[in-house]
């Protein structure tokens, strides 16, 4: 079976943010960028299926050139092939409007799955992939943290994936191929690159596709006017000090001020 | 303007979040009309309940087809009612099944959802976090269709206090066309995890730890001081998917809700679905190398600095205090 990943570059989790001039991004010239969380364990799940049922996993990934050595990490973990959407102007699109890019690339793909993270770490939109399953016209469920398939290689190829609710709960749902699943992290563990699949992601297939080949895109309807730092609402008590006088403090303080030591 | 709220139902009652999301609707619309509708199978009691609070109607979205909840239908519903009210703004609680509907809902009528919304302000102005809380994002909805907007849990205050509102909501009934073949999706019957040995949500004292331990191996200086304690030790999300404490430990949205005397958030960000499981604690101390770091807002004494340093001296603090 033909499945399509879809990754974000993100930057790095403890990466220092400063908002930039215009207060509409952040400034991006010191960071350093990875692969969206989840959808590091939306490739682990496409890498297993194809293990247990033969097939490809193909990386899918909009973005500006640095956005390369993400899909590489990808291909270097097993993936494929990696399809670059080179885009400059993501911020300038909404959720709608990148999806519209992902379907572009994806549909003449006729992948059998497409999987892609829940949620970006950075925009956090949690959207990307159920707008996606509506534009490609394909069922989908989200929150997805395993994925069973059965007679992967006929066209009734069924799919049961564990679905997270709230609380500790789970479900499981079921629905024909070819569909969308949104992946939450957890249900696997996650694999690191071998030396020699590193070597093997340098020869693998990385096409580049302008984003403006894709069709223009649509003026944005939700728009992000400005960037700001949220503002504390309670007053922290920050103990100052050294590591061991700090201790100290908060001890002393937990016992006769909170009172709850 | 007009505004209409989705009110979810939980345990045969309309949620907590539903008259949070209701408050926003509220403050959105300021006098205009606020129209609140349930969806459901069955859904004549919801109604009623609804019934009692301020709005200008309830409407019963209802058929066979919209129990057990599956996107495909609510979608399709959703989409028949918005049609026929055409209100300006609807507005959801942003819940699990929220996530996984509204944006398909919003793309088949044109729309963006404005999701995971913490404030509102003139304009309107939706502000929603960004970087897992460490930045805020003003949003602005453009064009002419509706505009969509679901709201954080706990961002608006609402109730289920029907206030002194003397008559009831008047209540209407609204048939949604739905065809079986329509739902690709099959939903199981929700399922416990694991059997739940440990239960967090009694502890008087909580230990919780997060990505900033780095490893698994360093997990026995927060054991230790869990033990100088006599707490229980918790975890956020990525110390259980990595599997290095039991899923049963975890705290938030996904996880155990807890409210200790004491909850001491060690080298844990606080990100909303880690805050929204222990914003109740009585007591919250962070430890934490960024001083920015949203679990900062929530906590009543905290110590910027690296928890390598911190937490053995803590330890060892409460050792000598004992
Ligand atoms: C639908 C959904 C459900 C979720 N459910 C949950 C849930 O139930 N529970 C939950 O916890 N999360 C949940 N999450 C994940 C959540 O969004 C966050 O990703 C997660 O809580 C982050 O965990 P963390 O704070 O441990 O890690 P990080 O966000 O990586 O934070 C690590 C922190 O450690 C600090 N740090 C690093 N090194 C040091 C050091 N040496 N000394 C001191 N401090 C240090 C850093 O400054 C940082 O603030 C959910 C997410 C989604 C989308
Ligand atoms: N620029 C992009 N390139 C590839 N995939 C993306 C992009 N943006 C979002 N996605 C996918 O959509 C998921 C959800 O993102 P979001 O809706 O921004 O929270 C991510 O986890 C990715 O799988």
């Amino acid at each position: 079976m033909k499945i399509i990943v879809a990754i974000k570059q993100v930057p790095e989790r403890d990466a220092p943010l400063r908002i930039a001039s215009d207060a509409k991004g952040i400034e991006e010239r010191e960071l350093q960028w990875a692969m969206n969380e989840p959808d590091a364990y939306a490739l682990e799940e496409a890498l297993q299926l194809k293990e247990k049922h033969g097939g490809e996993v193909v990386i899918v990934s909009a973005g500006p050139e640095r956005v390369g050595a993400t899909i590489r990490e990808a291909l270097a973990k097993g993936a494929d092939r990696g399809i670059h959407i080179v885009a400059d102007d993501l911020a300038a699109r909404d959720a709608l409007g990148v999806a519209q890019l992902l379907a572009a690339a994806v549909k003449p793909e006729s992948p059998d799955l497409v999987l892609t993270g829940l949620q970006s770490e950075d925009l956090g939109l949690g959207q990307t992939g159920v707008i996606l399953a509506e534009l490609l016209n394909l069922p989908h469920a989200s929150l997805i943290l395993q994925v069973e398939i059965s007679s992967a290689d006929s066209p009734q190829a069924q799919i049961k994936a564990k679905r997270e609710l709230e609380e500790g709960w789970f479900q499981s749902i079921e629905m024909p191929t070819p569909a969308v699943l949104t992946i939450q992290s957890g249900g696997n563990k996650l694999r690191y690159a071998t030396l020699m699949g590193i070597k093997r992601a340098k020869t693998k297939e990385l096409r580049t596709l302008d984003a403006t080949s894709l069709g223009a895109a649509a003026a944005p309807v939700a728009v992000l006017d400005k960037i700001t730092l949220p503002q504390k609402k309670k007053s922290t008590q920050i103990i100052p000090g050294a590591a061991k006088e700090a201790a100290a403090t908060l001890v002393e303080k937990l016992k006769s001020e909170a009172r709850v030591l | 303007m007009s505004v209409l709220v989705i009110l979810e139902e939980r345990n045969g009652k309309i949620s907590r979040t539903s008259w949070e999301a209701a408050a926003a609707a509220q403050q959105l619309a300021g006098t205009n009309p606020v129209i609140a509708a349930v969806l459901g199978a069955q859904t004549e009691s919801l109604a009623a309940e609804a019934a009692a609070k301020p709005f200008a109607k309830v409407i019963r979205v209802e058929h066979a087809l919209l129990a057990p909840y599956t996107p495909d239908a609510f979608t399709a519903a959703l989409r028949q009612l918005i049609q026929k009210e055409s209100p300006t703004h609807i507005v959801f609680p942003h819940t699990y099944q929220v996530r996984d509907y509204a944006p398909a809902l919003a793309t088949r009528m044109g729309q963006v959802l404005l999701g995971d919304v913490i404030a509102i302000e003139d304009g309107p102005v939706f502000t929603r976090q960004l970087m897992q809380g460490r930045l805020n994002g003003e949003y602005k909805h453009t064009g002419s269709g509706p505009c969509f907007v679901s709201v954080q849990a706990g961002a608006f205050r609402g109730s289920d206090d029907a206030g002194p509102q003397q008559t009831k909501a008047q209540i209407e009934l609204f048939r949604p066309s739905l065809d079986p073949a329509q739902i690709r999706t099959k939903p199981g019957e929700p399922f416990r995890g694991s059997a739940q040995t440990v239960d967090l949500g009694s502890a008087q004292l909580i230990v919780s730890v997060g990505r900033g331990i780095r490893e698994a191996e360093n997990l026995p200086l927060v054991e230790e001081l869990a033990k100088a304690l006599g707490a229980e030790l918790a975890a956020s999300r990525p110390i259980c998917d990595n599997g290095w404490l039991p899923m049963e430990r975890q705290v938030g949205s996904s996880g155990q809700s807890v409210a200790p005397k004491l909850y001491l958030a060690v080298g844990i960000s606080g990100a909303i679905q880690h805050l929204v499981g222990m914003k109740g604690s009585q007591c919250i101390v962070a430890i934490n190398k960024d001083p920015d770091a949203p679990i900062f807002e929530v906590a009543d004494y905290g110590i910027v600095g690296d928890l390598f340093e911190v937490v053995p001296a803590l330890t060892e603090a409460i050792k000598a205090a004992r």
